[in-house]
């Protein structure tokens, strides 16, 4: 029995080594390629038309940026050569390094990065708002841009090293000149990897080459700045969603890593010896409770507020995450250990004080009117927050519809302005990259400017006025203390509650090495053995 | 035959006409927006309102059936909402893989299933009988996915003979090709080796026992001969009905199995575009889909006419 059993096995090795010999080993198998399995497979191939995550960690991969953050934070100049501001902090001045080049052979020139600078600008909160002080943005020669503005702010650093959605990446100027409200057709880039649409494969594997004429910096990689130096030949996307699916790949040696491996199944790669399990985002994400303030009772303040009373961050994140090594709480909405992180105006909140929360909802006029919440049931990281939320609401004296659904189907119905007993909602939980909420221009939730604000349309005048306050500075400190009052506002407004940072390790072998930590995951720098 | 086979494909236009109103109508109605999906998280609801311009999705409902209909007439299936690639491309990438795990499937369902039920009919109430039924009721009875996972943990995580996932494309070397395809195919065959099987006992059983078969025994025939020629020719009807089904039903089957191994083919990119709302590739492959059931269903019919020379069209 045994021996047939070794035949057998003998005779599909042979078949199998010879099938990889004769008939499948190409040429590009044989490189040095790093096979990823990233957190969804790539759709859109338009960093600018889309803020998906999965999107902007394409940008990474095939565009270069002006700016980019670097490990502590700091914004550091990464295509620029040099930075200055005038006197009277209305004309920013940047050159590019030498050497810079399109995928196509062409010299990057400052005319690119303009028309770059104006179509991100088009779509990008942060761009948006920093376009209210611009006056002109132009290239005075091929390698100088100049940044003209009606009144200084803070915003051009910030923005053009945006280290998230919407990530300012450089394109060539035929490219840039797309409309943005429309997707781009070429995809040449100047970043460490070249696509190629013909490898491009939806729903099976996206491929990068490496970027031979790519000049990185001569300063060692640190986060999205420093020199983006690829040691490796290719970089596979492969497209897998399902994490038992995932875990077969990568402990049978077939993949290389993967960005977010569900925390349950953890546990099982921490056993491998061949497996390194390490997080690679020190900021983490943030989760977030949205409420919609268009309809009732949330468009009342004194409701919003008993919500901020009766919520504490620890039942979510145990009852999400699970496990303590992967959580934080952080009464910091701009996220714990950034710039301007600060818990002031939090203090008495977040402490699931239900007899403040009921007494809140009493002056509030709450009638007992069940809320809609929204559930959303596929993705393992968003599950359980709604019945955590539904019992700690329900205990405050709200009554709760909890509603489950697709994501997706969350997505489509969270833009509705309906009444919630007419397909609309009253709340609903996400999560956010906390690089993408660290001051108050980025935060997307913060924007309270009524119709034009994300969804759940929150409408208070004195954070919109602080926001411009925030963008008028120029000096950190008085940024700090804007952003301080911000938060102080946010109590009584309470545009949404956040709900403690949660962390996403990576998976990899032992045999990959020099990862870099950064907000999004990028591949160079990175060591196959 | 001629006639017939016109009449059956004009048949088929009242039935696809069917399909794309219902499916049109009823990813419409659905409460999904493809354009917030689209914009992401950080969007503000004005890029959204923009993007659902460009998508067309803001037109009256019927207006978009008759620009997507008008366009399928005209072979043009659109582009998809998400992909850079209209639908055309994106189902020719992903055919391939399908149709090698189908063909692999029925062929070796086929193979397998068919000497089978002969088998346990001619061994009626025997052990082998009893072991083939045993199979059979396995196989109904259990998930395509559990199938796979227990196939996966067997032969891939634990032996390694087989990997894991993926598929490799035959212009990239047929023995890679045929070799990632053993474990999709087992998995899928499992069930349709059990339904083929069954059915074609029971036939067979009843085949059996005419006069016919005792004629061609009293005239020395052969036992394989006897059954193999005389008895299963006349128990193929029904066999024949059950395999035209069985290709109809494998859609169903591929989509689990493409989903289980990782493979890129039309099931895997069905699901992705249900997910993703995106209305132009779930309406192509859903028509097509549908197109490929009501030829099945034909190509059946006019096999049973090959099969028994008293059925005419």
């Amino acid at each position: 029995m045994t021996s047939m059993w070794g035949s057998i096995r003998g005779g599909l090795l042979t078949a199998g080594t010879l099938a990889a010999l004769t008939g499948g080993m190409t040429a590009a198998e044989a490189q040095k390629t790093l096979r990823v399995v990233m957190h969804s497979d790539l759709k859109i191939v338009d960093p600018i038309w889309t803020t998906a995550y999965i999107v902007r960690n394409h940008g990474y991969m095939v565009y270069d940026t002006l700016f980019a953050q670097d490990a502590n934070g700091e914004i550091k100049p990464q295509m620029a050569d040099t930075y200055s501001v005038s006197d009277d902090k209305l004309t920013h001045t940047i050159t590019l390094r030498d050497g810079l080049l399109w995928h196509d052979g062409a010299p990057v020139t400052a005319e690119d990065c303009a028309a770059s600078i104006k179509r991100w600008a088009a779509r990008d909160s942060v761009g948006q708002k920093l376009m209210s002080f611009v006056e002109t943005i132009s290239a005075t020669d091929a390698k100088t841009i100049v940044i003209k503005l009606k009144s200084p702010t803070g915003l051009v650093l910030i923005g053009l090293g945006k280290p998230s959605s919407n990530v300012p990446f450089m394109m060539p100027k035929r490219v840039a000149e797309t409309d943005p409200n429309t997707q781009i057709s070429d995809f040449t880039g100047s970043g460490p990897f070249v696509f190629n649409k013909d490898m491009w494969k939806p729903g099976d594997k996206t491929t990068y080459v490496k970027f031979d004429k790519y000049k990185p910096r001569s300063e060692p990689a640190s986060g999205l700045a420093g020199g983006k130096v690829v040691k490796v030949d290719r970089v596979e996307w492969r497209a897998m969603s399902d994490q038992q699916q995932i875990a077969n790949a990568l402990l049978s040696g077939e993949i290389d890593f993967v960005e977010q491996p569900k925390h349950d199944l953890i546990p099982l790669y921490k056993k491998d010896a061949s497996m390194v399990v390490k997080d690679y985002n020190p900021l983490g994400n943030q989760y977030v409770f949205r409420m919609n303030w268009t309809q009732k009772p949330f468009d009342n303040a004194k409701v919003r507020q008993a919500v901020l009373y009766a919520f504490n961050q620890k039942d979510f994140l145990d009852g999400v995450i699970g496990n303590p090594e992967y959580y934080k709480e952080c009464k910091a909405m701009f996220v714990c250990g950034t710039t301007f992180a600060t818990e002031k105006g939090m203090e008495d909140k977040l402490n699931s004080n239900f007899a403040k929360a009921r007494e809140l909802l009493k002056e509030g006029g709450y009638d007992g009117t069940p809320i809609v919440l929204m559930q959303s049931t596929d993705l393992d990281v968003l599950t359980n927050l709604a019945p955590v939320g539904k019992s700690l609401l329900e205990k405050a004296g709200f009554k709760v519809d909890m509603q489950s659904m697709d994501w997706q189907t969350l997505v489509g119905r969270r833009v509705k302005k309906d009444a919630p007993s007419a397909g609309g909602w009253n709340a609903a939980f996400t999560s956010w990259v906390a690089a993408d909420v660290t001051n108050p221009i980025a935060a997307a939730f913060v924007n309270s400017s009524c119709e034009k604000a994300a969804w759940g349309w929150p409408c208070d005048e004195a954070i919109e006025k602080l926001r411009d306050e925030f963008a008028r500075a120029t000096e950190v400190s008085k940024q700090k203390e804007i952003a301080e009052a911000v938060q102080v506002r946010e109590g009584d407004a309470v545009t949404h509650v956040f709900l403690g940072q949660w962390y996403q390790p990576q998976i990899h072998k032992n045999t990959v090495t020099n990862f870099i930590s950064a907000p999004a995951p990028v591949f160079w720098n990175v060591e196959l053995k | 035959m001629f006639a017939f086979i016109i009449r059956r494909l004009i048949a088929t236009i009242p039935v696809m006409l069917v399909v794309a109103v219902f499916v049109f109508l009823m990813l419409r109605l659905t409460p999904s927006d493809p354009a917030a999906i689209i914009a992401g998280d950080n969007a503000t609801a004005e890029q959204v309102a923009d993007i659902r311009g460009k998508l067309g999705l803001n037109e009256p409902i019927l207006t978009q059936f008759f620009i997507w209909g008008a366009k399928t007439l005209r072979g043009d299936l659109g582009e998809s909402f998400f992909f850079k690639k209209t639908v055309a491309e994106l189902i020719s990438d992903r055919i391939e893989p399908t149709l090698s795990l189908s063909f692999f499937t029925i062929v070796l369902a086929v193979l397998v299933a068919v000497p089978l039920g002969v088998l346990a009919a001619k061994k009626h109430g025997s052990w082998i009988d009893r072991i083939v039924m045993g199979f059979s009721v396995l196989g109904f009875s259990v998930p395509v996915f559990v199938v796979g996972y227990s196939l996966i943990y067997i032969f891939a995580s634990e032996l390694r003979w087989f990997p894991t996932t993926g598929y490799k494309r035959l212009h990239d070397g047929a023995g890679n090709w045929a070799y990632y395809l053993i474990l999709p195919t087992l998995t899928l065959s499992v069930v349709y080796i059990a339904l083929i099987a069954r059915m074609t006992r029971t036939s067979m059983l009843e085949v059996l026992s005419e006069d016919y078969v005792r004629t061609a025994r009293a005239k020395g025939q052969i036992e394989r001969k006897v059954l193999f020629r005389h008895a299963l020719r006349n128990a193929a009807v029904p066999i024949v009905t059950v395999i035209g089904l069985g290709i109809a039903l494998l859609i169903g089957g591929v989509v689990v199995t493409e989903s289980v191994y990782s493979i890129p083919g039309l099931g895997r990119l069905t699901v992705e575009a249900v997910l993703a709302r995106d209305f132009p590739v779930i309406q192509a492959v859903i028509l097509m889909f549908s197109f490929v059931y009501v030829l099945i269903n034909l190509l059946v019919d006019l096999v049973y006419s090959i099969l028994d020379p008293r059925i005419r069209y």
